[in-house]
């Protein structure tokens, strides 16, 4: 049970290696969990998890490994059958048969099962562990034996209780956009570089022409050193874009707030790109600018994020006067335009805000996918997506 | 196992700072396993006001590292001045040829110098480059470094308990959060609101405190909000109000001297709007959702 609650972890994604479990068991060692399964719950969330994007996940898991158990505690036996079955060592990585022996070697679990089974006993009579009242050091009402007061209305509640409320929901970053949250995605939109006027102060090349000079001070002076990302978003606005107005704007206020990129345009869409453009989301005609302009303007090196669902009427996209506008005729089909855009820059990605299971599903969103990389508009997606924008390039490809 | 737990301090919490159970259990966690406590939060849930109530609960003096967009590791340890060797150098004063004078500790180095337990704060750890937890990783780990332009080797005395601080701005690399235990200070509930607030305006009068913290937590439960008020806020917006001498029922009405409250134009411009279009204000906990029913 215990080694389920490792495995567990990490099978849902929470970032739990040796160091952390360890360190666990360390703390067991010097008896830190006092006994009581709610001590353990804010103890072991404290060692094993390092973000509170994980939090939830740690509830979700804490509740099945240990809400199963009722009553009396059976989890000795199953881990000593566990053990018993050298079926299981088959599938262990080395690191694991470490840790096993580590933690086979030592009485410590067996312990720490012991005095949770003998506190189940002492307690309550129903179904749950609980670590409730007059055990734990923090006293009832605010106030400890030595006057300390300890804040909180949730000290009795069970740990499972805790658990089961599932409150670090809203932190996961696969469901919640948060501007904030965004805002450290995108952070990773950096290379910088010293270009421009030299206004910085050089130290080293200072004292190094300063000693050259025979001690006749000699300042040097170097540009600062500057973030050279520049970024052009192209969005999709309205229709079927509408339900994702949330998630979007977030991204977009995210972005114009970055003050970190060199420049920064943003253009809007309907469905596909065209040969125009619109500047604002109303996409009025007096407003566009050509698309062709856009990239004889931009140079290579911009990054391009497009942000839509990339679902459309098959025609929209591979036809020619495929616009759905009906007061615009374009003779370059959408997808012919998606290839211009993708060949005149070095790297552009999609951000898709449609769940990314059905992206397959649809003609276009396929087949828009093998154009540009594509990822879910989360922020786990915005951070991959700018890692694809940012990082170094794969084999085969040119180096700029 | 009890008698074990008196080998280490033990943090439970100081009169002017109300901890969470979990917090607590971070706190004592971090102090017997030797590990620095990482301490991730909204802005304005006590994450720099936490170590300074650690080390008075312990006893023992701070030493703070305030981290800036700036800071390099290298500065925490020691700073070799250079230009003021030259300098003196040049115009023949000081004690040029003793390399050490010009030697000064950082926060860090001093912390390690000195030979009395320190808590050791480095607060906003966020701020710096992305690679700057892990340059200090192993200083952390080892407790010693070596004066590269000396050789000496300074060595802490007494392990410093060490607090970080990170206002999620940045990732923090995997290696540094693999030896950190880590805390998140959830923003308080309305219960230990009430205790945080008693500290600072204490006997409040209660039908004005639950009016405030109703539109408090109402506010903040607006999605369209860019910057959710914090704990700061609230209590810079009960002094106001206290200040101003208004009553209950004034508050029941309308939000008076929301700029204290919302620092952000277009949020205070949204909830004008809200108002002037009608829109009504909660009369119970129960109009802010199942979390609040108490």
């Amino acid at each position: 049970m215990f080694l389920d609650f490792f495995y567990e972890l990490r099978e849902e994604g929470v970032p739990v290696g040796m160091q952390e479990w360890m360190m666990l068991m360390a703390a067991m060692k010097k008896g830190l969990h006092g006994s009581n399964l709610r001590r353990f719950y804010n103890l072991s969330r404290a060692l094993l998890v390092k973000s509170e994007t994980y939090f939830d996940a740690f509830d979700r898991v804490f509740l099945h490994v240990f809400e199963g158990v009722e009553g009396e505690l059976q989890i000795e036996d199953e881990v000593l059958e566990w053990l018993k079955d050298p079926k299981n060592f088959q599938e262990l990585t080395d690191e694991q048969k470490q840790m096993l022996e580590w933690l086979t070697g030592d009485e410590l679990m067996q312990q720490f099962l012991e005095r949770l089974a003998e506190q189940n006993e002492r307690h309550d009579g129903g179904g749950k562990w609980v670590g409730t009242g007059g055990r734990s050091p923090f006293g009832h009402g605010g106030e400890h034996p030595t006057g300390i007061r300890v804040g909180g209305q949730s000290r009795n509640r069970s740990a499972m209780k805790v658990a089961e409320e599932r409150r670090f929901r809203d932190y996961r970053t696969d469901a919640s956009l948060d501007i904030r949250q965004i805002q450290m995605a995108l952070r990773r939109l950096r290379q910088l570089t010293r270009v421009g006027p030299a206004t910085e102060l050089d130290l080293e090349s200072t004292i190094d022409e300063t000693c050259k000079n025979a001690g006749e001070i000699e300042l040097v002076f170097e540009p600062e050193k500057r973030n050279d990302v520049r970024l052009l978003l192209l969005m999709d606005v309205g229709g079927t874009m509408d339900p994702y107005y949330e998630p979007v704007s977030r991204l977009l206020t995210a972005l114009h707030e970055e003050r970190g990129l060199r420049e920064f345009k943003a253009y809007y869409f309907h469905n596909c790109p065209y040969e125009l453009l619109g500047t604002t989301a109303a996409l009025l005609r007096r407003d566009a600018v050509p698309t062709g302009d856009v990239l004889r303007k931009l140079d290579p090196r911009w990054k391009v994020m497009i942000v839509g669902d990339a679902a459309m009427h098959p025609a929209e996209l591979m036809e020619e006067f495929g616009n759905i506008d009906p007061r615009r005729t374009a003779e370059t089909s959408g997808i012919d335009w998606l290839h211009r855009i993708n060949d005149h820059f070095d790297r552009a990605v999609w951000l898709n805000p449609d769940p990314q299971d059905s992206w397959n599903q649809t003609h276009t969103t396929s087949i828009i996918s093998k154009l540009f990389p594509m990822f879910h508009l989360s922020v786990d997606g915005i951070a991959d997506a700018v890692r694809a924008l940012i990082g170094a390039k794969t084999l085969g490809e040119t180096v700029h | 196992m009890n008698d074990l737990n008196d080998e280490f301090l033990r943090f439970t919490g100081t009169e002017g700072y109300i901890a969470s159970p979990a917090l607590v259990e971070a706190v004592n966690a971090s102090i017997a396993l030797e590990r620095p406590l990482l301490i991730k939060g909204e802005p304005g849930t006590g994450k720099t006001l936490l170590a300074r109530h650690v080390a008075e609960g312990l006893g023992l003096p701070m030493e703070q590292w305030h981290i800036k967009s700036t800071t390099k590791a290298q500065a925490g340890l020691y700073v070799y001045d250079t230009v003021q060797r030259l300098n003196d150098a040049r115009f023949g004063e000081g004690d040029v040829a003793d390399i050490r004078t010009y030697i000064k500790h950082g926060p860090l180095g001093r912390v390690f110098a000195t030979e009395n337990r320190h808590v050791l704060l480095i607060d906003e750890v966020d701020k710096a480059d992305l690679e700057f937890p892990n340059d200090i990783l192993r200083e952390l780990d080892e407790m010693r470094f070596t004066v590269t332009e000396t050789g000496d080797e300074v060595v802490a005395q007494q392990r410093p308990i060490v607090l970080i601080t990170s206002n999620n701005e940045k990732e923090l690399p995997d290696a540094f959060l693999r030896r950190c235990v880590f805390h998140f200070i959830e923003f308080p509930d309305p219960q230990l609101m009430k205790q945080i607030i008693d500290v600072h305006h204490p006997h409040l009068d209660t039908e004005l405190l639950d009016q405030v913290l109703l539109r408090f937590y109402w506010l903040r439960e607006q999605r369209e909000l860019r910057k959710k008020p914090s704990t700061s806020e609230l209590i810079d917006w009960i002094s106001v109000l206290l200040r101003s001498g208004i009553s209950p029922d004034q508050i029941e009405q309308q939000i008076p001297f929301l700029g204290s409250l919302l620092k952000n134009e277009q949020d205070t411009e949204a909830l004008q709007l809200y108002g002037e279009r009608g829109g009504s204000y909660p009369e119970s906990w129960s109009d802010l959702g199942p979390r609040y029913n108490n």
